[in-house]
């Protein structure tokens, strides 16, 4: 641009959060005096409507080709100025912030001139990189309009379907048996104590049937490659060795399997076959047979399943099967699990029978559960008449385990002390506390509800200990309201275990390149304002996996998740930073140096033995330019010159 | 008049200079000394533009990326590491204070941490006295 050069420098006041500390005045006034500054000024509010006006007027009437904008922070309004430089035909690259809020006016407030000085050169330097910015064209490119969405509990499930129902195809990967998740397991859902698997099981089907979902459970992501929009997975099916077209679910199989492990739908507390179904209203409705714990998938050794039956269905030859599927977005919702028992030293390790975690309760009062909906202790199937709930256990403890609050557990504990005074009037329920967390709508009432109506004994404080006794368990805890120890002999104790992510977050979150928070779940790409996304590119969130939540915060995450993603999948093409990298063949000497720089590969050395980018796969980092022993790689608008005059006119050159 | 020593900040946008953001938000409170480039990542800062930046006047030389592990590029602030490392064995050879040059790892959430560098890096350098070129502007 040479000579042609004319700046304009236009300083916000942002009414006294800059004014107050800087003399804008000043800046103004000094701002005119650098080298291709054709015209500044200040205002009080850049980004209102005549603030902006201010900077299209000038654009036009002082015939501007570079914007300054001195103001807050570029993550705010950048957006806004180079929308507003566009307007009147600037190229939007052609403008840029000089953050003297942020990170000068609001650190600085004692320092006056200093403080002054530090804006200007700021400004200054702002002005010689705008200068030599070139206009950029974003890049487009191409996307796969099908969604991935791993895991089929209730987040999945709601996820999967918005994005169908929006004309998209889905596949939604699940790796146990059946979708459903945790919620499959419920007995009753709070506050409204409908049904679980009554609201549950229509969705199921629902996916089942949808023209636009692919079902693949028993099935995990394997590999992934690529970027926003076009992600190539490796998905592995393993094999249930059942063909679910040929079973009938006459359930012979099962009947006359001989080996018997915990079953997991039950947490434990049940036992199932290796060939198995894990509850009637699985989707999809067909037996599994677990490899592990089948004798052999040898017919020498034992084929009784195969031999029963009338369907043929069974084939102990069926093998992994792997597909390979481009996608254009990603939502993940891998959900939780509990903190292990076993981890809760003060509660016996796990090993005491009687001491049951809030899934194994959902068990113990589902009609589907192992005791058909009748409240009985595992020991000895005694029915409990004092059942001590505590709350907290493994959470907000950050000395011993989990820091955060698991969020559901004062709710759920209130429903499980409702439902067992409802199976059991005589009985008595005790629920140990830190505080009440009851926000959500008809929330607070239900736990009043149960504190008067049912007459649960809540009490406020800690259990320290819990020792097996005859016939029984023995509680110590305190009631800080009445400042007095209590000792409660119990039948069954249920702790309400820390919400924890699931084993698979970790891995999926690795094959995404998905940052995790130091608990383990997954980091939203901003607390407040971009709750469902991460900041993988077209990689969506929805549920547990990103911090416990309830049902209905569930539900409203997946519909979240659902819309991003087709707001992705619904462009006819996506664009592209234009800020990359481009080489200088002439003096690129085709080292390759850079290659092994970049994480994108987005780099090549290619037929003529010049490094070569893709501009599709690079994001911009500019690793490979500083790596360069040649200075062949540039750093679109970010060059060594570029970075060399701002420092420059910082020092005072 | 006491020593004012020139400090240059290369801020990575994705973290560090959030974390800039976010004293500022905060209001935590540290001196003028330091302005701030940002960049995209702290892999794309060059040996060449920080000895630039010491013939030019620095006294320091402040390089923020992502935590180990929390690059936004995956890989970019490893690979500042080893080049900061030979860039102070670098200036050592040339006669300088390595500690004139600092890598450091501010999060977007570590308001605080980027105040309190500031004003650590600034005390240090204060100590340490003009850089090499300090007056560079003045002679020239």
């Amino acid at each position: 641009m040479g000579g042609s050069q004319r700046i304009g420098v236009f300083i916000c006041h942002c009414g006294e959060n800059i004014a107050g500390t800087v003399d804008v005045s000043l800046l103004a006034e000094r701002s005119i005096e650098f080298d291709d500054v054709a015209f500044s000024t200040d205002y009080e509010y850049m980004c209102s409507d005549p603030g902006q006006n201010k900077i299209k007027e000038a654009i036009t009437e002082e015939e501007l080709n570079g914007v300054v904008v001195a103001a807050c922070s570029p993550s705010m309004h950048e957006e806004t100025f180079r929308n507003t430089v566009e307007e009147v035909g600037l190229n939007r690259y052609r403008c840029e912030i000089a953050n003297i809020r942020e990170q000068c006016s609001w650190v600085h407030p004692k320092y006056g001139d200093r403080a002054t000085d530090k804006a200007l050169k700021i400004i200054k330097g702002t002005v010689e990189k705008v200068k030599r910015n070139e206009p950029m064209e974003p890049v487009e490119r191409e996307h796969a309009d099908r969604c991935l969405v791993i895991g089929g509990g209730i987040a999945g499930i709601q996820a999967a379907l918005d994005v169908a129902e929006a004309g998209f195809a889905v596949t939604l990967v699940e790796k146990e048996p059946t979708i459903g998740g945790h919620m499959a397991q419920l007995s009753e859902t709070f506050p409204t104590l409908d049904c679980s698997q009554c609201i549950l099981t229509p969705k199921m089907v629902e996916v089942n049937q949808h023209p636009n979902i692919d079902l693949l459970t028993y099935s995990e992501v394997k590999n992934v490659s690529g970027y926003v929009g076009n992600y190539s997975v490796r998905i592995e099916k393993k094999p249930t060795y059942v063909d679910p077209d040929a079973c009938n679910l006459c359930g012979d199989c099962e009947d006359v399997c001989p080996v018997n492990v915990p079953d997991e739908f039950d947490q434990g507390l049940s036992s199932r076959k290796a060939i198995n179904i894990p509850f009637a209203q699985a989707v999809p409705s067909s037996y599994t047979l677990d490899e592990e714990a089948c004798l052999g998938l040898n017919p020498l050794r034992c084929s009784e399943c195969a031999e029963v039956c009338d369907a043929d269905a069974i084939d102990f030859d069926q093998a992994s099967e792997f597909l390979e599927k481009d996608f254009g977005a990603i939502i993940v919702a891998t959900g939780y699990e509990l903190y292990p028992k076993k981890k809760m030293g003060e509660y016996g390790y796990g090993n005491f029978e009687d001491v049951i975690d809030g899934l194994q309760f959902e068990r113990l009062l589902s009609a589907t559960g192992p005791t058909s909906g009748t409240i009985k202790r595992p020991s000895d199937g005694k029915v409990p008449e004092n059942v001590v709930f505590i709350q907290c256990s493994g959470s907000r403890d950050p000395e011993n385990h989990n820091s955060y609050c698991s969020k559901i557990c004062c709710m759920y504990t209130a429903k499980h002390a409702k439902l067992y005074k409802e199976s059991v009037p005589e009985g008595n329920a005790y629920v140990f506390y830190i505080d009440i967390r009851a926000g959500g709508k008809d929330y607070e009432e239900f736990i009043q509800e149960v504190r008067e109506e049912d007459r649960v004994l809540y009490l406020k404080g800690k259990v320290s200990k819990l020792k097996k006794v005859d016939g029984g368990l023995k509680v110590w805890g305190v009631d800080e309201i009445a400042g007095e120890k209590v000792e409660i002999d119990a039948d069954l104790v249920v702790l309400a275990q820390s919400i924890i992510p699931s084993e698979g977050a970790e891995t999926v979150g690795k094959r995404f390149n998905l940052n995790l928070d130091q608990n383990g779940f997954y980091k939203e790409a901003h607390p407040k304002l971009r709750p469902v996304e991460s900041l993988a590119g077209g990689v969506f969130f929805a549920g547990a996996g990103q911090g416990p939540k309830d049902i209905p915060d569930t539900v409203a995450q997946g519909s979240g998740a659902a819309a991003k993603a087709v707001d992705l999948l619904s462009k006819p093409t996506l664009t592209h930073d234009p800020q990359v990298v481009s080489v200088d063949e002439e003096r690129c000497s085709g080292c390759g140096i850079c290659v092994s720089q970049c994480p994108y590969d987005a780099l090549e050395i290619n037929s003529r033995g010049v490094a070569e980018v893709n501009e599709i796969l690079c994001e911009g980092c500019g690793t490979c330019s500083s790596g360069c022993p040649a200075n062949a790689l540039t750093l679109k608008n970010l060059t060594n010159e570029q970075v060399t005059e701002v420092i420059n006119a910082y020092l005072g050159g | 008049m006491e020593f004012e020593p020139k400090l240059v900040g290369f801020l990575c946008k994705w973290c560090s200079s959030a974390g800039a953001d976010l004293a500022g938000v905060s209001r935590r409170e540290y001196p003028p000394n330091l302005i701030p480039v940002t960049v995209n990542c702290s892999g794309r800062v060059e040996a060449s533009e920080v000895m630039r930046a010491f013939r030019d006047g620095a006294d320091g030389v402040l390089i923020s990326g992502c935590h180990p592990g929390d690059c936004h590029y995956t890989s970019g602030n490893y690979k500042a590491g080893r080049r900061v490392a030979l860039l102070k064995h670098t200036l050592d050879e040339f006669g300088m204070n390595p500690d004139r040059v600092r890598l450091v790892w501010i999060s977007a959430t570590e308001g605080d941490e980027f105040a309190r560098v500031v004003r650590e890096f600034t005390e240090e350098i204060r100590a340490l006295g003009p850089g090499p070129y300090s007056n560079a502007k003045e002679r020239r």
